[in-house]
């Protein structure tokens, strides 16, 4: 398909483009491909390049000749363009519709992007679970990395290799996959250094009504106990969810079965309610409305924080399973590629400092999110604008990424990494020129040869040029295991994605880099003063008599 | 002394809200102003100390097997929960700490007994240190349009306004006299501030007796006469701070606001701020959504919106804000007055003042802007603030939420503000604690009459003493942030909930540091770096930091008022 049958008129002049507390700019209107791009022709006026793909929803308005389009992004923004002519506007207007919701993955914007820097470290090979496996082998022989997924046919949503226990082999694996939702057998998530506790997930175990059971899934999961203690399985559905489930063929694990287990549920709430709660948080924010009671009301009836509270409590309760009791941990929810993994990988940033750091982040995201198979392109096809009806979207790795930034406000010190790196990962989850968020597990990355084909955003996120903007001048390594509160009050509404553009940032910048500055400043005198001290220790002994200026 | 039935109680445990399941076990002293929790435990030997002048409820619970709890509510939203092994014990200290929370008479308040280590001098050096003259002249007072007027020595025409006032230079006696008479209280229109660029000022007063139809030619006279003392502007705001409705109920009492027919050159405006008795039960409200235990999002953002509270916080700042407007960008002066004036007013007023002039934004100005619109101005402190038991339907959070309004500044204007939060939650504690005597009485002349500088000391000297826990590390003096007037956003998601004053009990538990304490660390640590560095060799370029220069600031104001100029010349 070439492009340019779905581009009516590829340029209009006077266009005149208004955004969110920045100056009016009129210039040319231009649509390629993957962009719209407006110009002012004019060096020092920032242009617009938007992507197609960040484009939620439009909408169109006509004063005489004079067309307005509305466009409502992904990551939030809205702009509006006025464009002289009634046809020249219909025709923009039905042109950023069809490139907006191109079917095609291949024909994505990352498959055509050339990157304008070298790749130094290529991000598709950074991750990769046999390095990351390579760690936890030196510090226990219990498990292993096993290739059974090697041609995607036990879990079609798994990467190829995974780990699990040793005592395991792999034809009880393939049983195991037969019993758990969408073949996600239990498979390792997290090893606790400090008491080589661990954390697991998994599908739903298929129950159904009569009460299945399966010997190899019990065998698979008790191998991971140590003689005599008891684990907890954290289902994230609430009870009668589960229940529910069970006439659907799922279910959840029986006391008499896995009598060595203890099962707690949670209610984390999936798929069209989250998308329904975003909308509504959105629509909230974006209200004009002066009333305080509206406001709190709206922002109480989104539900948001609710789901917020929600993930960082069931993500604390595993933690604390791990870390206080000393006690193994199964999560899963039904597919466990959602909940799932925002309370493992959640709780994997309480308890591991590694977690914390730029690459460990980078990682975990890689390994819970990328390769754990959470379906990034069904979920993030649509963001909070778009009308048309939601099926499989849904705000899941958003919901992550504001539990994040609530433990990183909490801990202003504890994170290598800042507030603008989180908001980059929601932005490049929705629309990107980068292929890492595309595709929905590891088996269709494969197929759709993304490393081939594609730029890593790690490869360009670790350049040192634009790292820098993402780090956390505060950092001070912090070893241990950190707490947040859940208290209501302690979980604020991330204004840095939600108000971003309702408000203007340029105060709250000038005190980051008020911050940089006192910290820069600090570390100057510092080396100043070390430099002064050498010198003067120098000269006690007497050998820098001569070299002193 | 006589109210102490027992000094000592052993084995009291105190429970910790954070973790209630493990106790400290100590003694509870009751002295004549404090009750002191001493902690058994060898090793940490913690003490807590209670004012019993900042307690305000005194509870003692269903008895337990552990005992018997007794609850204390502070005025600074602590709690603290104490269980006493003994019955009798507990009801002993119950009697004697709710006695000793409800003085009767200011004789009986901590100021008057309160003696820290220091000599008469400095005593009498603190009380001089806030000069409201001094104030005055900053802003360029008197000159050509303003004077100040003699009318009010001796307070003989308005007991609850200080003696010295500004007034328009044709401003004379008579018409200051039949002014007052035409405003409740004798509360007649004065100046409060001045806007030196453009000559606006804000004034103020109480609302006028007007009635249905009563006019006052003097007062009219006056109004005029500050339009006319602006002369940039051909007109005046007169805003009413209160809700429309309220004021019209006022007329029937031959109360009221002004009729725009009557006085010439005025535009009239209500801004909506509810009464003392709303505010007192919002904050309840609000409240009792803190105290709930383990509460769901629902429950915790469904009971602040049904508080109100950030309603109201809203309006006060939207007023200010309003006045700010009128009188930077417009260059209109502007008349404030709510009913009496000592409440709405002030807070409309102070805000207003900050969102102007840098200066109140600055740790000084701050205790100067507080000590010109609510200290001298004759907020009632010791009936809002129940010093005394008495009427508790005085009692109200006028000041908390001109406080948390600056605090609410503060978040959106992070390098703007000299001082930190930490500074006025413990202005808002020495406001209710009477420790010191400022904020004694309900008028300048209570407070002369109860002879405050000489028998009292005063908090401004302490807190200047301990100003190095109060600043902002983020504020620079010529920071962008820092200049010229602030022009908040006022939308609805502006407005936090103020965790750090109203959650205190729960700040016991141990919380990783803030941004703002790990940033006082780096420049305290900077300081100390500078210091070792001048001493061997010449600093580095770019050391101009404040926190430098406040190390050998001293508390006279001239050290201030240089300062502020340098601000002003650095524009």
């Amino acid at each position: 398909m070439e492009f340019a049958e779905l581009i009516k008129t590829p340029r209009v002049d006077g266009v005149v483009l208004h955004r969110p507390f920045m100056p009016t700019v009129e210039g040319t209107l231009c649509l390629t491909g993957h962009h719209l791009i407006l110009s002012s022709r004019q060096d020092n006026t920032e242009e617009l390049w938007l992507l197609h793909s960040n484009i939620d929803y439009i909408e169109k308005r006509f004063v005489g000749s004079l067309g307005t389009i509305i466009v409502k992004c992904k990551d939030l923004r809205i702009i509006q363009l006025d464009i002289p002519g009634m046809e020249e506007c219909l025709n923009i207007a039905s042109s950023i519709e069809a490139l907006s919701t191109l079917d095609s993955v291949s024909l994505m914007y990352p498959f055509f992007y050339r990157p304008m820097f070298e790749v130094v470290e290529d991000g598709w090979n950074m991750f990769l679970p046999e390095e990351a496996f390579k760690e936890i082998e030196t510090l226990t022989d219990e498990w292993r990395l096993s290739s059974v997924n090697k041609d995607f046919g036990v879990c079609p949503t798994y990467p190829q290799l995974v780990a699990v226990p040793k005592a395991v082999d792999d034809d009880t694996l393939r049983k195991v996959a037969t019993f758990r939702h969408g073949g996600r057998f239990p498979v390792l998530s997290y090893y606790h250094k400090k008491n080589g506790m661990v954390m697991m997930r998994a599908g739903q175990p298929l129950t159904g009504t009569n009460g299945r059971r399966c010997k190899e899934d019990e065998k698979l999961i008790n191998a991971t106990l140590r003689p005599g203690k008891r684990g907890y399985i954290i289902d994230t559905r609430a009870i009668n969810v589960a229940q529910q489930a069970k006439a659907r063929g799922g279910g959840f694990e029986q006391e008499a079965s896995y009598p060595q287990w203890r099962r707690i549920h949670k209610a984390i709430e999936r798929y069209n309610i989250l998308q329904e709660s975003l909308i509504k948080l959105v629509e909230a924010c974006n209200d004009q409305s002066q009333s305080m009671d509206r406001w709190l009301s709206k922002l109480e009836a989104s539900n948001w924080q609710t789901h917020v509270k929600e993930i960082v409590t069931t993500a604390c309760l595993a933690a604390q399973c791990i870390d206080r009791e000393g006690a193994s941990v199964l999560v899963h929810g039904t597919e466990g590629t959602d909940s799932t993994l925002q309370v493992t990988s959640l709780a994997q940033i309480i308890l591991d400092p590694c977690c914390r750091t730029m690459r460990g982040f980078q990682s975990l995201v890689e390994r819970e999110w990328l390769q754990a198979g959470h379906p990034f392109q069904q979920r993030c096809a649509q963001s909070a604008y778009s009308n048309s009806k939601a099926r499989l979207e849904a705000p899941v790795f958003l919901l992550f990424l504001d539990c994040v930034w609530q433990v990183l406000r909490q801990f202003p010190c504890s994170f290598q990494f800042n507030e603008h790196f989180l908001v980059l990962l929601f932005e490049h989850a929705y629309a990107s020129q980068f292929g890492t968020f595309l595709g929905n597990n590891a088996a269709e990355r494969l197929k759709l040869k993304l490393p081939q084909k594609t730029v890593s955003l790690w490869s360009w996120v670790n350049r040192p040029q634009e790292m820098e903007r993402f780090l956390n001048p505060l950092y001070e390594p912090n070893n241990l295991v950190i707490w947040p509160s859940v208290a209501p009050q302690s979980l604020l509404l991330w204004e840095g994605v939600f108000l971003r553009w309702n408000r203007s940032s340029k105060c709250l910048d000038e005190a980051y880099d008020e911050m940089v500055h006192i910290i820069e400043y600090n570390k100057e005198l510092q080396s100043k003063v070390n430099a002064l001290r050498r010198q003067l220790a120098q000269l006690e002994t007497g050998d820098g008599l001569l070299e002193t200026p | 002394m006589e109210h102490i039935r027992t000094p000592k109680v052993e084995h009291v445990s105190l429970i910790d809200r954070a973790s209630p399941r493990k106790p400290c076990v100590g003694t509870l002293y009751l002295t004549a102003s404090h009750s002191i929790f001493v902690e058994h435990d060898a090793e940490r030997h913690r003490e807590t100390w209670v004012l019993h002048s900042l307690v305000c409820l005194v509870e003692k619970l269903p008895t337990t097997p552990a005992g018997c709890p007794l609850l204390l509510r502070c005025r600074n939203f602590q709690v603290f929960q104490f269980i006493i092994p003994q019955e009798k014990d507990c009801q002993d200290v119950h009697a004697s700490l709710t006695r000793l929370s409800r003085p009767e008479r200011y004789a009986e308040l901590y100021c008057f007994s309160f003696n820290p280590n220091t000599d008469k001098e400095a005593r009498e050096e603190g009380w001089s240190a806030i000069d409201l003259q001094a104030e005055y002249r900053r802003m360029g007072l008197p000159n050509h349009l303003w004077q100040l007027t003699m009318a009010n020595r001796d307070y003989r025409v308005c007991d609850t306004y200080p003696s010295d006032l500004y007034v328009p230079k044709s401003v004379t006696t008579p018409i200051v006299v039949g002014s007052s008479k035409f405003r409740s209280r004798g509360r007649f229109p004065t100046l409060t501030y001045y806007h030196r660029d453009n000559h606006a000022t804000i004034c103020r007063s109480s609302q006028p007796l007007s009635g249905f139809s009563a006019r006052c030619l003097e007062d009219e006279q006056m109004l005029q006469a500050i339009t006319s003392s602006n002369p940039g502007s051909s007109f005046m705001y007169v805003v009413d701070t209160r809700p429309k409705l309220n004021a019209m109920a006022n007329r029937a009492a031959g109360k009221g606001y002004e009729n725009e027919d009557n006085y010439s050159n005025i535009r009239f405006q209500f801004l909506g701020i509810e009464n003392i008795h709303v505010m007192r039960s919002s904050q309840q409200k609000m409240f009792e959504v803190c105290d709930l235990r383990s509460p769901t999002m629902t429950d915790f953002l469904w009971g602040l919106e049904n508080s109100g509270w950030l309603k109201h916080i809203k309006a006060i700042l939207d007023a200010g804000v309003f006045i700010a407007r009128a009188v930077a960008e417009e260059g209109v002066s502007v008349l404030v007055h709510c009913s009496d004036g000592w409440d709405r007013t002030a807070q409309a007023c102070s805000v207003a003042s900050l969102l102007l002039d840098p200066f109140y934004r600055t740790l000084k100005g701050l205790m100067v802007l507080i000590e010109r619109d609510w200290v001298s101005f004759g907020h009632k402190f010791s009936h809002r603030y129940g010093h005394l038991d008495g009427d508790p339907r005085e009692v109200s959070p006028v000041m908390d939420q001109f406080l948390e309004c600056v605090w609410q500044l503060s978040l959106q204007f992070p390098c703007a503000f000299e001082y930190n939060e930490r500074f006025l939650l413990h202005l808002h504690e020495q406001i209710h604690s009477c420790q010191f005597g400022n904020f004694l009485g309900n008028s300048q002349k209570e407070r002369e009459e109860l002879r405050v500088r000489e028998r009292t000391h005063s908090v401004w000297a302490h807190l200047w003493m301990n100003r190095a826990d109060y600043i902002n590390p983020l504020y620079r003096p010529d920071h962008s942030q820092t200049q010229g007037v602030l022009r908040p956003a006022t939308a609805p998601y502006c407005f936090k909930f103020w965790r750090g004053m109203y959650c205190r009990s729960e700040q016991v538990h141990q919380r990783p540091p803030t941004v703002t304490d790990v940033l006082t660390t780096v420049r305290e640590e900077s300081q100390q770096l500078e210091a070792e560095l001048s001493a061997q060799q010449e600093v580095p370029r770019g050391t101009a930091h404040p926190a430098s220069e406040q190390e050998n600031g001293d508390f006279g104001k001239d050290a201030y008022d240089e300062r502020h100029s340098q601000d002003e010349h650095s524009e």
